[in-house]
Formats: C-alpha cells, sequence, structure tokens
C-alpha cells in the first residue's frame, strides 16, 4: 500500500494498528525549515515514531518502514530501523533484493538504499554475486557513470568475488563509450586488484591506453589511465620507448597537445631524454611568441602550455616556477651511471 | 583493442560526448548574449543579485513545501545551505529567526550526543556537521552554547570504525565524506584527539586513486566531493603530506572545463555545486604550495604535529591541534582561472533567487550554498591571508558582488569561524570517562 495511490488507507483507519497512538514531531513551537507535509506523510510517520519509541518488532512495522521509505527514501532512521526488524524476524532477504531494487527504479541516487543493498548481499553471501553484478548491470544500462553503482559492484567482486567477466565487462563499456571515465576507473580496480588476474599484463594495458589514446588523443580517461599504470614505478615508465613514441605522433599531429605536453613534462622532469624526432616535434609545436627563447626544454614546455592552455594559465606558471623541485625529486629516481 | 568506429559505422558520439556538447552550447549561447550586449547591461548581467537571493533563503527557513519532504532527514543541512548562504552575502536573520534556529537545531539532538536530520531521528555525521556549522554561522554565546562538546565527542567515537574511518550512523555507511564531517566537527570544537585521529589518514590515502583525485571508498572513481573531503581532513590531522598532492594538483586542475566551471569527475558534466568542491580544494592546496622562499624546495607541513615557530605568522592553536603555517600578506595566483569560475557562477548557475547545478536545471538550497561558496572562494583566492581585501580585479561584475572571505576547511565565514575557534579552543578541556 502506497501512499501514492488513491486508495491508502489513512493508518488511523485500519484496525490493526488501532493499539497503537502515532507520536507527534517533536518541532517546537516556531519551527524553522517546517515542512508542509502531507496528510499521508504526516500519519506514516506519526506511527513510525510511535513503534520507533516503543521498540516494537513485528511484521506490521516491517511493512510501516516500507511505506516511511517510499515517501522518504532518505530517512536513515526508518533504513536502520528495517534492518533491525529484519534480523529480528529472519526475514527472506530475497525479497528485500527487489524491495530495494524497486526503490531504486523510481530514484537510484541516495546512499540508504545502496547502503541497504550492501547489508543485505552481504548477509547472502556468495549466493548473491551474480544477482548483485546484473543488478548494477541493469543500472549502468541508464547511468554507466552511476557512482553509488560502482562502488557497489566494487564492493561485491572484493567481497563475494565473480571478477571472471569483469575485465571484458570494462572492453565492452569502453567500446560503448571510450569516455567512460568509470570504466576505465574500473578496469584499473581489476588490473590491480584482481588477485591473480591472467588476462592482461601491465604491457598489453598499456598497449590498451596507447590505442586508446592515438582514437581519441582529446579523452583525458586513457592518458590518466597511462600514468596511473605506472604510478610509484616512474624509473620504469621513462624507460618505456612506446611512451615517447606516443607523445610524438600526438605532437606530429597536432591534436590535443596539452595531455601530451603535460606528459611529456613529468618524463623529461623524470630523466628522459628526448631523442632528435621528439625534440623535433616540441620546438614544431612551440608558439611564435616565444621560438627562439634560450630556455631548456622544461620550461619551453610549460611557457607553451600557459599560452595552448590558458584554462590553466596559472597552474603551468606554478609548474615551471617549481621545475627545480621536481628534478630535484626526480634525479632521485634514476640511477646514475 | 577493436575500434570502436570505422568506416562503415561512420562517425558516432559518444554519450559523453553529446551531452557534453549540448551543454557547451547552452553555455556558450549564455556568454555569447553577455559579449552581444552594451556594457551597461553586460553589468547588470554579472550583477549578484542580492536582494532575491536574500529573499529566496528567508522564505526557506519559514515554510516549505510539501516537495521537501524527501529532505526531511535533511533539515540541519537546510538550515546550513540557508544560514551559510545569507552570511556570505552579509546579512543576518532577525534575533527572534536565530533563536528559533537554536531551539529547533537543539531539539535534533539526540540525548547520547550527535545531531539527526530532524527531531526524534538517530544521530548522524553529516547532520551533526550542518548543526555545529548553522550555529557557528549564526554565532553568539547563546547558539554556541548550546553545543555539548562531550556528548558529541562521546558520538564521535561510537562512530569511529576500525578501519580508520567512521560509520554516518549507527551501522550506517563508511567513507571519506563520515570521516571530514567527523573530524571538521571535532576540530572546530577542540574536542579533537589521538583516538578520533587514528588510521584517519591511512583510510584517505586509501582512497587517493591513480587520477591524483580522491574517491569516496578505497577503489571507487575519484571525485570532487571526496576530493575536498578527503583534502581538508589530512590537513586537519597535519597529515597532508601522506597525500600524493602533485597528482591531486594536476588532477583538480583538469577538472575547470571550457565552461569554466568544475566537474566533478573526469569527462563529466560541470556544475556549480564543484565551485566550492574543487574550487574550496584549490583554494586549500594554494596555501600549501604557498611561494617558498627563494632558492629553497617549497615550503612543506611537518608531520609531527607542525612547528609553530617554523613559518612566520603561523596560527598558533593548543598543543593537542593542528599548526598551518600560512604565510601573511602574501600575494598569489589562484590555481584554477578564477574569472572563468564567477563568469560560469553568475552566469550560468545564479538565477532570479538562488543558484542552479547548469542551466536546465532548478535552483535549491543546496546548489546556492555551494555556488556562493565557490564564489567567495574565487574572490579571493589572489590572497593567502583572510584579512586583505580584494582588489576589484579579482571580483568579477561589480565590486559590490564581493562576498564575506569564508575558511575553506570548514566552510564557515571567516568573522564566525574566529569567534568559535576563540569561544571553543578556550572551553575547558573534556573529561573522559
Amino acid at each position: 500500500m502506497s501512499s501514492e495511490d488513491n486508495n491508502w488507507v489513512p493508518i488511523s483507519n485500519r484496525p490493526e494498528w488501532s493499539d497503537v497512538t502515532p507520536v507527534a514531531q517533536n518541532d517546537g513551537p516556531n519551527p524553522v525549515v517546517p515542512i508542509a507535509y502531507s496528510q499521508e506523510f504526516a500519519e506514516i510517520m506519526g506511527y513510525f515514531r510511535a513503534v520507533y519509541l516503543s521498540g516494537e518488532r513485528s511484521l506490521r512495522v516491517l511493512e510501516l518502514t516500507a511505506e516511511a521509505i517510499g515517501i522518504n527514501p532518505g530517512n536513515y532512521t526508518v533504513w536502520q530501523f528495517r534492518r533491525v526488524i529484519l534480523e529480528a524476524m529472519n526475514a527472506d532477504l530475497h525479497k528485500e533484493l527487489d524491495f530495494v531494487e524497486q526503490l531504486a527504479n523510481k530514484n537510484s541516487k541516495n546512499y540508504q538504499l545502496w547502503h541497504h543493498r550492501r547489508w543485505v548481499a552481504a548477509k547472502l553471501g556468495t549466493a548473491a554475486v551474480d544477482g548483485e553484478l546484473e543488478f548494477t548491470k541493469r543500472i549502468f544500462s541508464n547511468d554507466a557513470k552511476h557512482y553509488h553503482a560502482w562502488s557497489h559492484r566494487q564492493w561485491v567482486l572484493l567481497n563475494l568475488g565473480g571478477w571472471e567477466g569483469e575485465l571484458a565487462y570494462c572492453n565492452q563499456l569502453l567500446a560503448d563509450d571510450i569516455f567512460n571515465n568509470s570504466a576505465w576507473n574500473q578496469r584499473y580496480f581489476v588490473v590491480t586488484k584482481h588477485p591473480g588476474c591472467v588476462e592482461t599484463s601491465l604491457d598489453s594495458e598499456v598497449e590498451y591506453a596507447i590505442q586508446s589514446i592515438l582514437l581519441k588523443p582529446e579523452n583525458e580517461s586513457p592518458w590518466r589511465y597511462l600514468r596511473g599504470l605506472y604510478k610509484n614505478n616512474i624509473k620504469s615508465f621513462v624507460a618505456n620507448p612506446t611512451v615517447p613514441k606516443l607523445c610524438l605522433t600526438v605532437l606530429i599531429s597536432r591534436v590535443s597537445l596539452m595531455f601530451a605536453l603535460g606528459l611529456l613534462l613529468d618524463l623529461i622532469s623524470n630523466g628522459l631524454t628526448p631523442n632528435k624526432d621528439l625534440s623535433n616535434a616540441i620546438e614544431a609545436v612551440v608558439p611564435e611568441s616565444i621560438v627562439g627563447q634560450d630556455s631548456d626544454v622544461l620550461v619551453k614546455i610549460c611557457s607553451t602550455l600557459e599560452i595552448i592552455d590558458p584554462m590553466r594559465a596559472n597552474y603551468w606558471r606554478f609548474r615551471k616556477n617549481n621545475l627545480y623541485a621536481q628534478a630535484a625529486a626526480g634525479v632521485a629516481n634514476i640511477n646514475i651511471h | 583493442m577493436e575500434s570502436s568506429s570505422s568506416a562503415a559505422d561512420g562517425w558516432k558520439p559518444t554519450i559523453s560526448q553529446e551531452d557534453q556538447w549540448t551543454l557547451e552550447s547552452q553555455v556558450f549561447h549564455i556568454y555569447r548574449m553577455l559579449c552581444d550586449i552594451p556594457p551597461k547591461s553586460q553589468a547588470a548581467m554579472l550583477e549578484l543579485q542580492r536582494d532575491s537571493h536574500v529573499e529566496y533563503l528567508e522564505k526557506g527557513l519559514r515554510h516549505l513545501g510539501p516537495s521537501f519532504s524527501v529532505l526531511d532527514a535533511n533539515r540541519p543541512w537546510i538550515c546550513y545551505w540557508i544560514l551559510h548562504s545569507i552570511a556570505l552575502l552579509g546579512e543576518s536573520v532577525d534575533v527572534a529567526l536565530e533563536n528559533n534556529v537554536i531551539d529547533f537545531i537543539s531539539r535534533c539532538q539526540d540525548q547520547h550526543g550527535g545531531y539527526g536530520g530532524g527531531p526524534g531521528q538517530m544521530p548522524h555525521l553529516a547532520t551533526t556537521y550542518a548543526a555545529v556549522n548553522t550555529l557557528i554561522t549564526l554565532g553568539g554565546n547563546k547558539s554556541l552554547k548550546s553545543i555539548n562538546r562531550g556528548k558529541i565527542y562521546s558520538f564521535l567515537r561510537r562512530m569511529k570504525h576500525t578501519s580508520g574511518g567512521f560509520s554516518m550512523h549507527e551501522g550506517g555507511e563508511i567513507d571519506v565524506r563520515a570521516c571530514y564531517t567527523a573530524i571538521s566537527v571535532a576540530s572546530v570544537l577542540s574536542i579533537i584527539d589521538e583516538e578520533l585521529v587514528r588510521g584517519v589518514g591511512d583510510y584517505i590515502v586509501s582512497c587517493q586513486t591513480y587520477e591524483g583525485g580522491i574517491a569516496g571508498e578505497p577503489g571507487s572513481e575519484a571525485h570532487g566531493g571526496y576530493t575536498f573531503c578527503g583534502l581538508a581532513t589530512m590537513i586537519l590531522i597535519n597529515a597532508v603530506n601522506h597525500l600524493d598532492l602533485a597528482s591531486l594538483t594536476d588532477w583538480l586542475v583538469f577538472r575547470q572545463g571550457v565552461e569554466g566551471g568544475f566537474q566533478g569527475r573526469t569527462n563529466k558534466l560541470v556544475d556549480g555545486c564543484y565551485s566550492f568542491w574543487q574550487g574550496g580544494a584549490a583554494a586549500l592546496l594554494q596555501r600549501l604550495h604557498a611561494p617558498a622562499p627563494a632558492g629553497s624546495i617549497s615550503s612543506d607541513l611537518s608531520d609531527d604535529g607542525g612547528s609553530p615557530d617554523q613559518e612566520e605568522g603561523s596560527e598558533k592553536h593548543s598543543d593537542d591541534e593542528v599548526s598551518i603555517p600560512i604565510r601573511r600578506h602574501t600575494e598569489t595566483e589562484p590555481l584554477f582561472q578564477s574569472q572563468a569560475l564567477q563568469q560560469y557562477i553568475l552566469l550560468c548557475s545564479q538565477v532570479e533567487g538562488g543558484f542552479r547545478d547548469k542551466p536546465g536545471k532548478s535552483r535549491d538550497h543546496y546548489h546556492t550554498c555551494y555556488c556562493l561558496s565557490g564564489l567567495a572562494v574565487a574572490q579571493y583566492s589572489w590572497s593567502n591571508d583572510a584579512d586583505s581585501v580584494p582588489l576589484p580585479g579579482s571580483v568579477l561584475g561589480p565590486y559590490s558582488n564581493l562576498l564575506e572571505p569564508v575558511n575553506p576547511l570548514y566552510n564557515i565565514v571567516v568573522d564566525q569561524y574566529n569567534e568559535a575557534h576563540e569561544f571553543f579552543s578556550n572551553a575547558p578541556a573534556l573529561k573522559h570517562e
């Protein structure tokens, strides 16, 4: 029974509730931010307060919490009380999954709903794996970047398993939309957290990122992903020849220079020596106004970025002023022969 | 890898691209309009409509329609969003209304400590944060005295989780937001201690992603809201150097798009509220990166509680508290493009009475709060010193657009924060059972 349909029976008219007196809200004589509750809302919450205070755990209270959640899914007190009752009554948690999904179909952007789902799934254990992965997939079919759903999916994988199809799922999402940063983040998650992941390796992930960049160099996601692969391993990053080669290709194409230059800034700061082709390609994109300035390549890159990426001019200036600090840190990362 | 577009398919934008281009065309339509009108009309378009905002805000304090039922568990938040906005605008409410707020908030208090979303609701970290910030924003003895620090402390201890993080409420979710709301409250009330802080730093570090931003939980996507929460918390517990600040900064500056506003995540759409979450985080980073004396590596905060005499003009707090070296009277430049952000806020988010996410969305009190907070941060972004008054060049539109300065760690107006800081650091130490 929902308060939204015309057949809603006021609780005060329901014989099974005749023994309970609703409790008024203690708003005081001059409440602020007072909400003009509908009669249904006020009544449902009045009865909820009564049983919450009395601590009753029963089927009728369970149903009442469903009504209360229906009119305000953000009421975490009601959700918490519902969990207490579900436990006390040893309720069928599979039905609970349906309950949550129905709510999610109306509005899935709600912390409480997802926290509850996680609690239910934890109780059901590994038996719930497939259902949870399918559920989140349904959410993603409507919104492939749904934050809560991705957190839930990660929790399921870490705690209940089901990794086998995950990298393939990431591939599919990225084929649908290569700009989907949530899918890139999930990819990173699989590659780093899947115990004994054999489907891929550092080299193949680097290749995947590079190919994605070449498809759409203006896409920030794979650039960050590529850097992320070498997090805490800058030495290997600098030593990998495919990376400057990528930068060279992008610089020559003249599309989306800022990511390529930004990456070169980091690589050269950490010891990369650009070869002749790369040095020429960098020179070629330096704007007229600063060409011929006799400064080192790092300064030249920063100055170039100040001009071609004006939204971040201050940031590039900040980088330029801190090159020594970066280089000092970078030198420490390199073996001096 | 399979190519997602081949000659046979024809070229088709992805959903991310489509959404982005739709928004860009709406935003640039507005900006082009600004270019095409005479200077007097331009000034009018860029003007902060103070009166209409105050009217919208005060109305909300007095009455909210039935559609607000879905915020029935968030009423201290509504108080904070409204009162903080009014304070930013340099206004205040009448004494009677102030007293009503103090009374109402105290009815949201749980007998064992902490504030819930409304009278009779379980205490919750977020609503506790909102309630405390509301009372501090009102200021004055009555308001500040109404806060029971001892009970709040015991609530915070109950919410502490073995992972080092905090649960939002009993049986509630654990995430970076919970850490921030807990630590912010503990810090501002001068009740922060080793028990509360233990493990928080490690938890937040585990939430910094490969992109550089911070996620809500370990493994999740880097996100503006959680980045603000994580960064502010790390500063408050004096552990900020455990984060990779270079990659955080790099991620952050790339969240400002061609529209001038900030997006919350890579390849997502700009939203006015990130003016504060991302802009505020940038302001915090700016103070950390404050230019070093010539010849030395940029100044860092030390890990061992900070030495108060290290930096000229650092704020001295009691032993348990953070000493944040702040360079006084320095001019600096914002890490982000402040004028562009102000332009987005004033032209795309501002409406007649309130602010919204983006063109096409409706105004609400949350966006009003965070757009104004972001606007204040942007206006003051050329200085690291809260006392200095921004030059006219810092303020987009008429100089009368200038808001009150805000403390970006807590998002409380500076004067009110200072009063509370004075009040609570002089308050008696808590006796722990």
